[in-house]
């Protein structure tokens, strides 16, 4: 498996920001990853696919040191994550936005977009923020888990695009919503991209995986099982089909 | 049946009561904050009241500072003393049962109220009125300091709740505690924040300590009984909402100073009454948010 | 073979017991056991921390007291009534705190047993601080005496073990399963159609009503009862004993009760130290030796019976010695 995704990453030039190797994860006594290999360059886009349970959120939480029990190796920008706490690894730059969105009802709109501390130089100004999500200036001092879901999933992705991340981990952006937010969100992301930011986008909607990404990686069973450049996923989107059991 | 009541007994028993819910207001408003963010119950709140008041105490009659140097340095003290405990003792725990927490809590309570009993008894040890004297109002006498702990006790929980509602800081905490794991996954240092959030509630109880010091005696046992009355506040207030415990506090002060006047005899469990009833009627508590049953 | 072995060692040794220790404090161990036992019922197998079981214990021992007093009721009648009477309050407590989950349930009973404390301290028939004096052992089935010390010792070790036996089979009933399951796993209860709150509420009536027969047993020993038995240092210290002993264990409360009260003994005479000394146990167990004494020995016996697995038969004498304690 490992040489797999070494075939797959060697070749091209931008330089792995995250590499992961071997990764394995605990919740208490049950292992839910089993070995994940995958590296993410310097300004891509890439997402994890796979059917529920595979273990994609698991990754980013691995990732975040939100699952505290984990071996392997997982080294973002030359340093080492495994055995940091998440505030730690939060700090080196990397901004998560989880699968539940996890707006916080005590606080505002305004407060939950002004949660997250600048940690370093380079993030969106406020200006610049309020420019790519103009509803959240319009509804600032409502509580925020009044606003729609759309809405909700688009202030949990603002939040973390001032603090100076460049790497940005966004757990199911399009679950639950309607196509039309949907597509807002994709274009958000391009732009995102095309600013320079690095994201890992965990999908289970292909259609939506298939617009904005550049390499896919499919995870079965807490393991990478393929890893596919957006192009070979438009020439052979059978063979995903059958991983994904769609 | 009410004729025996003078304006003079019923006015005195209201501002006693409001006294007492000073106290009740302050202590549930420490309890609350910790327990929100934490998940622990302070059982060691009413060692840490008492030990505000002990170590004004020991400030006065060994290195001869009195009460107002004291009302800082004493519930910085016990702060410290209740950092050191979370960060040892309470942390650790953290990610066990939350009954594990509690009990710890308890042992501490009963190391500290048992050494001070040791080493000072049973028997309270007098401290001075700051600010004697007081102001005949016409149909009562008002002890200036009595008008002082109530002042201060309620600029006191103005400021920690705009501090918690009108800040960043506020605004940390309060997203710790809906969802700890998301803010520190934003680079804030939750544990640390656990540790002084811990002694801010500490420094509460110890400050509410220093303010009864001149009212009641100095006493080993001065805070474990005043403690339970509070979970009592707090039970009746919802564990959710940290107004809802000062408001409480000092509503049932005012209750128990009434029925001081018409029902001595019922005084010392009207609160509790008020819990059975309130746990009856709302459940979830007073003023529970959503989150909080 | 050796089960039936050893509970008829420990028969004998319970039976031969008050020759050769003073009665009196066996006595208020039993009472004790039987008070951690439904201590441990509760928290141990149900994941409810009760800080107020107090309230059954001196409060059945006012019942039980009273009953003895004012009639001629026989004794175990008396204290069968104390037991039902703690029963009938923990219905109505329960009744009114289950709805709130977890760590706040430990708050509530224990304010909830300093309002009864209060109402104790002052209602009539207590006798206030100086609590109730000289409560008669009345006749045995209205029969037999037994107002002698070493009479009435079989007494209380016939029902301690009858509570016991009762205990053991709660835990080890399909009921007791369930009680297991709530604690281990709400949400998978309700998914099964029952009502986790009912389970509960039914394992804290049968717990109080245990505390309340314990109670009210003290009551019959000491021949009085006070207000300090219903106080809150006394649901602090069954909470302790049941931890020491070992949460969730058969045997452990036994040990637990044991060991403190021994402890209590021996540190009578040095005043605050008993309470330090309580805070200091108290830590050390939730810190290091969170299975307490009967769990820790489970454990250990695991360790010697892998240990030996690996390295062939050498340690299993001392595997044997650790199953005969357990």
């Amino acid at each position: 498996m490992s040489s797999l995704a070494i075939s797959k990453t060697a070749p091209t030039a931008a330089p792995a920001m995250l590499s992961i190797q071997d990764l394995n994860s605990w919740y208490a006594e049950s292992k839910v990853l089993h070995g994940m290999t995958f590296d993410v360059r310097e300004g891509e886009l890439l997402t994890l696919i796979g059917r529920n349970g595979a273990g994609k959120t698991t990754t980013l939480r691995s990732i975040m040191g939100i699952v505290r029990k984990r071996a392997g190796s997982i080294v973002f920008s030359g340093r080492e994550l495994v055995g940091k706490r998440t505030y730690e690894i939060a700090r080196l730059g990397i901004g998560y936005c989880p699968e539940e969105r996890a707006i916080f009802s005590s606080l505002s709109v305004r407060e939950n977009l002004f949660l997250p501390p600048v940690l370093r130089e380079g993030g969106l100004s406020d200006e610049a923020l309020y420019e790519t999500f103009p509803n959240l200036r319009a509804r600032g001092g409502s509580q925020g888990t009044k606003l729609s879901g759309g809405e909700q999933q688009m202030l949990a992705i603002a939040r973390i695009l001032r603090t100076g991340s460049r790497l940005l981990l966004l757990d199911e952006p399009s679950e639950g919503l309607a196509p039309v937010v949907v597509k807002e969100i994709g274009e958000i992301i391009k732009r995102l991209k095309a600013q320079g930011f690095t994201i890992v986008l965990v999908e289970q909607n292909l259609r939506f995986a298939r617009q904005v990404a550049d390499r896919h990686v499919v995870v079965e069973n807490g393991a990478v099982v393929d890893i596919l450049t957006n192009d070979e996923l438009a020439a052979d989107m059978g063979r995903v089909k059958t991983y994904l059991g769609v | 049946m009410f004729e025996g009541i003078t304006s003079q007994l019923l006015f005195g028993q209201v501002l006693l009561g409001l006294i007492n819910g000073s106290f009740y207001a302050m202590l549930s408003m420490g309890l609350a904050i910790i327990f929100g963010l934490m998940n622990v119950v302070n059982f060691t709140h009413g060692a840490q009241y008492m030990l505000g008041a002990f170590v004004a105490w020991l400030l006065l009659n060994f290195l001869g500072l009195g009460y107002w140097p004291s009302l800082v340095i004493a519930p910085l003290v016990v702060a410290v003393f209740g950092m050191v405990m979370e960060r040892f003792l309470l942390r650790p725990l953290q990610n066990l049962d939350h009954l594990y927490g509690l009990l710890a809590t308890y042992a501490v309570a009963l190391i500290v109220e048992g050494l001070v009993r040791y080493q000072y008894g049973s028997t309270g040890l007098p401290y001075d009125n700051p600010i004697p004297g007081g102001i005949n109002l016409g149909f009562m006498f008002l002890p200036y300091y009595r008008l002082w702990v109530v002042v201060f006790s309620i600029v006191t929980c103005v400021a920690t709740w705009m501090l918690i509602e009108h800040t960043k800081l506020g605004a940390y905490l309060r997203a710790a505690n809906e969802k700890p794991q998301i803010v520190e996954a934003f680079g804030i240092n939750v544990p640390k924040m656990m540790t002084l959030t811990y002694g801010f509630g500490v420094g509460l109880a110890a400050l509410s300590g220093v303010l009864a010091a001149p009212i009641y005696q100095v006493s080993p046992s001065m805070g474990s009984s005043l403690m339970i009355v509070v979970f009592a506040v707090v039970v009746i207030g919802g564990m959710g909402s940290i107004v809802g415990a000062a408001v409480t506090g000092y509503m049932l002060g005012v209750v128990e100073g009434l029925t001081k006047v018409f029902y001595p005899e019922a005084a010392s469990v009207v609160i509790f009454l008020f819990m059975i009833v309130s746990l009856y009627l709302r459940p979830a508590g007073l003023f529970a948010s959503k989150e909080s049953v | 073979m050796p089960r039936l072995l050893l509970l008829a060692i420990i028969a004998a040794a319970a039976l031969a017991a008050p020759f050769y220790f003073y009665s009196v404090t066996l006595m208020t161990i039993m009472c004790f056991v039987v008070f951690a036992c439904s201590f441990n019922l509760l928290l141990g197998y149900t994941g409810l921390l009760c800080f107020g079981h107090a309230m059954f214990f001196g409060g059945a021992a006012y019942v039980t007291g009273y009953l003895l007093k004012t009639t001629s009721l026989s004794t175990e009648l008396a204290v069968l009534a104390g037991g039902a009477a703690a029963g009938v309050l923990g219905a109505l407590i329960g009744f009114l705190t289950m709805k709130r989950q977890g760590i706040q349930f430990a708050m509530i009973t224990l304010a909830f047993s300093q309002f009864i404390y209060f109402v104790f301290l002052q209602a009539p028939f207590t006798g206030g601080e100086d609590g109730m004096q000289a409560i008669p052992r009345n006749a045995l089935f209205g029969v037999v005496d037994i107002t002698s010390n070493l009479t009435f010792y079989y007494v209380v070790l016939a029902i301690t073990a009858l509570c016991v036996f009762v205990y053991y089979r709660v835990v080890h009933s399909p009921y007791g399963e369930v009680l297991k399951a709530v604690r281990d796993n709400q949400p998978r209860v309700e998914s099964l159609g029952l009502d986790p709150e009912k389970i509960k509420l039914v394992a804290f009536i049968i717990s109080a009503a245990m505390a309340g027969i314990a109670g009210g047993m003290k009551a019959t020993v000491y021949q009085f009862a006070t207000l300090t038995d219903a106080s809150w240092p006394i649901s602090g210290e069954v909470i302790l004993m049941t931890l020491l002993g070992g949460l969730g264990t058969l045997t452990g409360p036994v040990f637990g009760a044991a060991i403190i009260i021994l402890l209590n003994d021996y540190l009578a005479g040095f005043g605050e130290w008993a309470l330090v000394s309580q805070g200091v146990i108290f830590l050390v167990v939730i810190v290091f030796f969170r299975r307490g004494f009967v769990g820790e020995l489970a454990a250990f016996k695991r360790y010697l019976a892998r240990r030996s697995a690996r390295h062939g038969t050498a340690a299993a004498p001392g595997a044997k010695t650790a199953e005969a304690r357990g």
